[in-house]
């Protein structure tokens, strides 16, 4: 097929299920590869951590926090609405 | 304003294109995608596994799964798969898979032990849970649900996938990752059709693929957002995973492929980006909870009734059936089932507020045994997907304690919400492709397996039939020729999937809008209560979406192209859908089914499979007895004597 450009800008939604440590990641790129909603896209930047691009596409699986060699580095946040809450047993 | 604008960071190829050819080809690479093709690479055969994501960690159980199911064949059970795959028919009033079932009855086990051979976990080699009354210390094994029978199996789930991704690729068999499956290809062979393959793209880079094979797998598990959408949280508004919305069943319609029961849905059970809580997040005692502890607000705690309503003292006695009943039935499919098969439950919602017990609800498990608690919070929370990080690891850090702290359940039973009868999904055994005793559908040379199959069940049934489609469909490329294909095809595929991209953004429609309207017209039209007036409003509605929208459809990339793509078929299934509500005209309690136009229950003669097709546009049905896989055990044996005998 005719080539066209292709473009990303990121969709934004009412959460951000995940947050980066930009300390701690070394850009592997795993989370983006396991990723199977595909909301990841890697950096631009070489050892930098990917551009959540579809945030609103998480899954809430985990998988990209699993296959990350360096904890800490990405974590998985719930939006507010869906926290349970969990109260000292009686 | 200013937006930010990304370069994309994959190649652009979607000038290319190439062509695979292999023996079997498998679409999905889920648990039943990944078992047809070991069994067909086992067989010495070519094979290709299409898989969206990254096969390590994709399909429901990418991030792990808890309970291995009817598993019959394990050296503790005490049933035989004749009586647990006979039962779930009976407690499905026949609108059942006794076919797929029985194979996951009779095979599962084995498959449990391939993926142990494989390097996934099955079994407390590291003695976690030693002398614990779940576990038989002999085996090792450890059991679910019916503590007497045992023949649910408690596995380490999030160590499979990683475990069958590695076979794969000792096995040789070529993964083509984070590439769709689009459509399939067909062949005509002396006036008949078959399956030649199927069309694909790369969903970074965009470039297409023709998969030329003999057989075809499909296992791309069974569709989604319909009825539910959320264009905010869409990753969220459904149970399985955001982009396994049932192309398997598009494409497969499109193909002239037939369906069954496909006018089953259930009232919505979960949708987080509504109002559900994450799965396995809250307090609950069903399933994966099974059989937490409840309480009120009060801290009393809420009575565990036998099936004869009688109160259970002990917390053991939840996992026996009743003197007088062989087993019990309970797992992520049976919700309620007939007396005969019915376990221990907590007393029913409506009678605990009669008897003025206090919401909020909450699980308890700090007053349960410390084995239960256990095995609930740190190893089913945990290993059952979308748990060991979002649930098990994030509640820890949050600082909950199973040992100090007590889970909030929300609305009246596991799904912690309440949903509107419009508001439905494919939940439970919902149903799917017909196919016969080979897993094969009417079109030759293609079969199905896990959750593309009509009243499907769980990981264990996903396995075993994956597995058996694929040594079926092997058998058959193993005599085979690869078919011609017809360019005009894939010219025909390639215009359908690349035009978002050449529609202005200005001018175009995003594929949220399209999905937001499918499901409100879904709601509209196929809700609680059908009848013929409204579903042909909506089937009207629909196509004027096909004539009028899909061509307006833009994206700018692969990732939003693959997006829309999915919005195809959702639209494809939602008028599948429609026309097999059409076709049944009495109402079923089995089916889930309730028509205006036809109040009456089904009489004994309107029970049967309405299987159902399309021929250029013309739907066709014809009827197909619900018993038609005969004596399951008999017809099992007479073609699966090399199996039996120790073949693959």
């Amino acid at each position: 097929m005719k080539k066209v450009e292709f473009t990303a800008e990121p969709v934004s939604s009412s959460a951000s299920p995940l947050k980066y440590d930009a300390e701690l990641c070394i850009g592997c790129n795993r989370c983006a590869y396991v990723c199977q909603c595909d909301i990841l896209l890697p950096s631009e930047k070489k050892g930098e951590h990917p551009v959540v691009m579809y945030p609103g596409e998480c899954y809430y699986c985990g998988a990209c926090v699993m296959v990350c060699p360096r904890p800490g580095a990405i974590r998985l946040v719930h939006p507010l609405m869906n926290r349970a809450k969990f109260v000292p047993a009686l | 304003m200013k937006t930010t604008e990304y370069k994309w960071p994959y190649d652009n190829e979607m000038d290319q294109e190439e062509t695979i050819e292999s023996d079997v080809l498998v679409l999905g690479g889920g648990l039943s995608g990944c078992f047809a093709a070991v069994a067909a690479a086992r067989k010495g055969l070519t094979v290709t596994v299409v898989e969206k994501g990254a096969v390590e960690k994709s399909g429901a159980a990418g991030t792990g799964f808890d309970h291995w199911e009817s598993a019959c064949t394990n050296p503790c059970s005490g049933v035989t798969p004749e009586e647990i795959a006979e039962a779930y028919v009976r407690e499905q009033d026949w609108y059942s898979n006794g076919i797929a079932h029985y194979i996951e009855c009779r095979e599962g086990y084995d498959r449990l032990l391939d993926i142990e051979a494989f390097g996934g976990k099955i079994r407390d080699t590291e003695n976690q849970f030693a002398g614990a009354e779940f576990r038989d210390e002999k085996t090792k094994l450890m059991f679910a649900y019916d503590y007497k029978n045992k023949f649910t199996i408690r596995v380490w789930g999030s160590t499979f996938k990683p475990a069958l991704a590695k076979e794969m690729k000792r096995l040789g068999i070529r993964i083509m990752e984070h590439t769709e499956a689009t459509g399939l290809i067909l062949a005509e062979e002396q006036g008949k059709k078959r399956g030649a393959g199927a069309f694909g793209m790369d969903v970074h880079t965009g470039k297409f693929y023709t998969f030329r094979a003999k057989t075809t797998v499909l296992a791309m598990s069974r569709p989604a957002r319909v009825w539910l959408f959320d264009p905010d949280m869409t990753g969220l508004c459904e149970f399985r995973p955001l982009q396994s919305i049932g192309s398997g069943h598009a494409m497969g319609w499109r193909a002239g492929i037939e369906f069954t029961m496909m006018e089953k849905s259930v009232r919505a059970e979960f949708s987080a980006a509504g109002r559900s809580f994450p799965p396995y997040g809250a307090g609950n005692n069903h399933n994966t909870w099974y059989a937490a502890t409840m309480v009120d607000a009060r801290g009393v705690e809420i009575p565990y009734v036998d099936r004869d309503g009688r109160e259970l003292k002990t917390v053991s006695e939840r996992y026996y059936p009743v003197p007088g009943q062989k087993f019990f039935l309970k797992g992520g499919v049976i919700d309620n089932p007939k007396y005969e098969y019915r376990g221990p439950e907590t007393l029913d919602f409506e009678t605990l507020m009669e008897r003025g017990y206090q919401l909020p609800f909450y699980a308890d498990l700090s007053r349960m045994p410390q084995d239960e608690r256990r095995v609930i919070w740190g190893m089913m929370v945990g290993e059952e997907a979308k748990t060991k990080i979002p649930i098990y690891q994030n509640y820890t850090e949050r600082g909950f304690d199973p040992e100090k702290h007590m889970l909030q359940s929300y609305g009246t039973g596991w799904q912690s919400a309440s949903f509107l009868e419009q508001e439905r999904q494919f939940f439970g055994a919902p149903g799917g492709l017909m196919h016969d005793w080979d897993l094969k559908t009417n079109v030759d040379g293609i079969y199905a397996a896990g959750d593309q199959l009509y009243a499907s069940d769980c990981a264990g049934f996903a396995c075993a039939t994956g597995y058996y489609a694929g040594r079926k469909a092997a058998d058959y490329a193993g005599t085979a020729v690869l078919p011609e294909i017809r360019k005009e095809d894939a010219e025909a595929e390639k215009q359908r999937l690349y035009a978002p991209l050449y529609v202005e953004r200005e001018d175009g429609t995003g594929w949220r809008e399209l999905n937001m309207a499918i499901a409100k017209a879904m709601q509209n039209y196929c809700g609680g209560v059908k009848c013929e007036a409204l579903l042909k409003e909506g089937l009207d509605l629909l196509k004027s979406f096909e004539r009028e929208i899909v061509p307006k459809l833009c994206a700018s990339n692969p990732h939003e192209l693959m997006r829309t793509h999915e919005v195809l078929d959702i639209l494809t299934v939602a008028e599948l859908v429609l026309y097999a509500s059409l076709e049944r005209k009495a109402s079923s309690v089995p089916l889930c089914f309730a028509r205006s136009d036809h109040p009456h229950m089904e009489r004994e003669e309107e029970k049967r499979h309405i299987v159902i097709r399309q021929e250029e546009g013309i739907v066709k049905t014809r009827d197909v007895p619900l018993d038609f896989f005969g004596n399951l055990r008999e017809e099992y044996e007479k073609r699966n004597q090399d199996y039996i005998g120790g073949g693959i």
